[in-house]
């Protein structure tokens, strides 16, 4: 599968340079920190811990998702390296899901390095382990929503710069539908809040709740996205 | 092996190419000829698949581009003006990625990644990154990433673009290796570099075919005779004593045409430059005839054909344009002839 020989070559761009390094390293200590201070509240329960743990977790996951996905698409129109991908017998949904699999791959792995503070509440707390498992997979699918906006916004510009900017606007926007939910009227309230990226999707995840529904929206968001991304490319051979 | 058929590309509204129909043979060298903004380039990128044409019938070994691409690209090799290279990898990683890209299978890449950099003679540098290549390198993985596959077709857009003289030797030798094995559309506006290499040139201006043949079929087309460079001096003359001499030594002569003072190629006083066009080859009237006007001959030398062909041809139809460049350079060998002081000695 080419999508794959594309993901690896990606995967080793991320190695090679100091940039996922430093992007991993930066989130990672922001979440350390954050759990840090968390956890000086001796009054909370360690439930409420790790739901804060999860949601101060989906900040840092968000930054670095659009961060990591900023480059995919615009750096290679930028150096023109792009060509060697649309003149190669592959379709453009490969080299959109190729890119996706290895920013959100590097995503996942950041993620998962974030183990040992949910997993120092269960030692030393009352928490279970589907809490943790259910929060854990919240975020990742968080995470991959917000590459596949990364990586759409990056197939819209040239310069890693714009591309990190529009995908910034896009997550915002998306985030902030809850507030456009409270200002509106039923039916429309339950329709935006529905589409919110973060606060009603998200917040079963944090609290150790699975809701299929909330599963369904973040691969429907990041499906829509990597779709999208797809049609850029396509679109671009005809201009 | 090519066959291209009322082509046309628009860049929203504005026409790239078209209408564009020709057709290549398989195992032909194919020089695409043509100034800036001719077209050549968008030519070369449908051919490859990077961009689809806006109407029209392109079909690369008898698979249409718009209705299979991946078969048309699984066949050309592809290098653009600025090779597609990633200087964070080595050149036998990227190679190697080139090849899996174009589904070649995991147990020939090593192999045909060994062909490729002894043909293209990279060997020595197949565990540098390519960051740190120079120009001639990168353009030598340039056109290796275009060949790792086995193309049928090979496309190469501006290859000896910034490189110097050792190294359009060098490219220039690369590409005739090609011949044979693939067919190859090769694009330039170094006029001696489509001649050095190709079986045929195709002329392209406002994105249309202006031409198609060889250079001798071209040279015949157009009737064109010769041009004469001629670089003559007067003992005791001033330059513009010297062009004038000249002028009236050749205006009696039925083969010349046309005379055309240049910037002198020497310096030194009474020492002109002129270019003369005859329709036939009668150098050696021409010589004679100027000795006797009592000037003597520096340089008389035949003028490489290919250049002004290629100028009268897209001049052709284009009198306005052909009048102003003209104009243009029979002005700037005047200004040169009033300062004498600011004699060049490149040849013009």
């Amino acid at each position: 599968m080419r999508a794959l020989v594309i993901a690896r070559r990606e995967l080793y761009a991320y190695l090679r340079s100091p940039l996922g390094s430093a992007i991993i390293a930066a989130a990672l200590l922001v979440d350390g920190i954050l759990f840090y201070f968390a956890s000086l509240d001796t009054k909370r329960l360690s439930a409420q811990l790790l739901t804060q743990f999860f949601y101060d977790s989906s900040a840092a996951t968000m930054v670095a998702g659009l961060l990591l996905s900023m480059r995919l698409l615009a750096e290679e129109r930028q150096s023109g390296t792009i060509t060697l991908l649309n003149t190669a017998p592959i379709r453009d949904r490969d080299i959109v899901v190729g890119k996706f699999i290895s920013s959100f791959g590097v995503l996942t792995l950041m993620n998962l390095l974030t183990a040992y503070m949910p997993l120092m509440v269960y030692i030393r707390g009352k928490v279970s382990v589907g809490h943790i498992l259910v929060g854990y997979l919240g975020m990742i699918l968080l995470g991959a929503a917000v590459t596949a906006i990364g990586l759409f916004a990056s197939s819209l510009a040239r310069s890693q710069v714009v591309a990190v900017i529009i995908g910034a606007a896009m997550v915002a926007s998306m985030i902030l539908l809850w507030v456009v939910a409270r200002a509106v009227n039923p039916p429309f309230n339950t329709f935006f809040s529905g589409l919110a990226l973060h606060h009603e999707n998200y917040r079963p995840f944090m609290v150790g709740t699975l809701q299929f529904d909330r599963v369904a929206y973040y691969l429907m968001i990041t499906y829509f996205f990597l779709l999208s991304a797809t049609k850029v490319l396509e679109a671009r051979r005809w201009r | 092996m090519i066959e291209i058929q009322e082509l046309y590309k628009y860049y929203g509204d504005r026409r790239a190419i078209g209408p564009l129909s020709t057709s290549i043979a398989q195992g032909e060298v194919i020089g695409l000829l043509g100034l800036n903004g001719a077209g050549k380039t968008t030519t070369l990128r449908v051919l490859a698949c990077d961009l689809l044409p806006t109407s029209g019938s392109v079909r690369v070994a008898g698979f249409d581009v718009v209705e299979k691409p991946d078969e048309v690209r699984a066949k050309v090799g592809y290098l653009p003006d600025r090779p597609p290279l990633y200087d964070d990898m080595t050149v036998r990683e990227y190679l190697a990625y080139a090849a899996r890209l174009r589904n070649v299978p995991v147990g020939s890449v090593k192999k045909r990644v060994a062909d490729v950099e002894e043909l293209t003679e990279i060997g020595d540098v197949g565990n540098q990154l390519i960051g740190s290549l120079s120009h001639g390198f990168k353009q030598r993985v340039g056109i290796a990433q275009a060949i790792v596959h086995g193309p049928e077709l090979v496309v190469l857009d501006e290859p000896i673009s910034g490189l110097d003289p050792v190294q359009i030797m060098e490219m220039r030798e690369l590409v005739r290796g090609l011949r044979g094995a693939h067919t190859v559309v090769v694009s330039s506006h170094i006029l001696t570099e489509i001649s050095e290499t190709c079986d045929r040139i195709l002329v392209i201006k406002d994105g249309r075919i202006a031409w198609s043949g060889t250079e001798t079929e071209l040279s015949a087309t157009l009737k064109q005779g010769m041009h004469i460079a001629l670089t003559l001096y007067a003992p005791g003359s001033s330059t513009q004593a010297t062009a004038d001499k000249a002028r009236s030594a050749l205006s009696g002569m039925p083969s010349v045409r046309e005379v055309e003072v240049l910037e002198p190629a020497e310096s030194g006083e009474g020492i002109a430059s002129l270019r003369v066009a005859v329709s036939s080859d009668v150098r050696a009237e021409v010589g004679k005839g100027l000795v006797q006007a009592g000037l003597g001959i520096l340089e008389l030398a035949r003028e490489k054909e290919l250049e002004s062909m290629f100028l009268e041809l897209l001049e052709e139809g284009d009198e306005h344009a052909g009048r102003k460049r003209r104009k243009k350079k029979q002005a700037d060998a005047d200004a040169a002839l009033s300062e004498p002081s600011a004699k060049s000695t490149e040849p013009s």
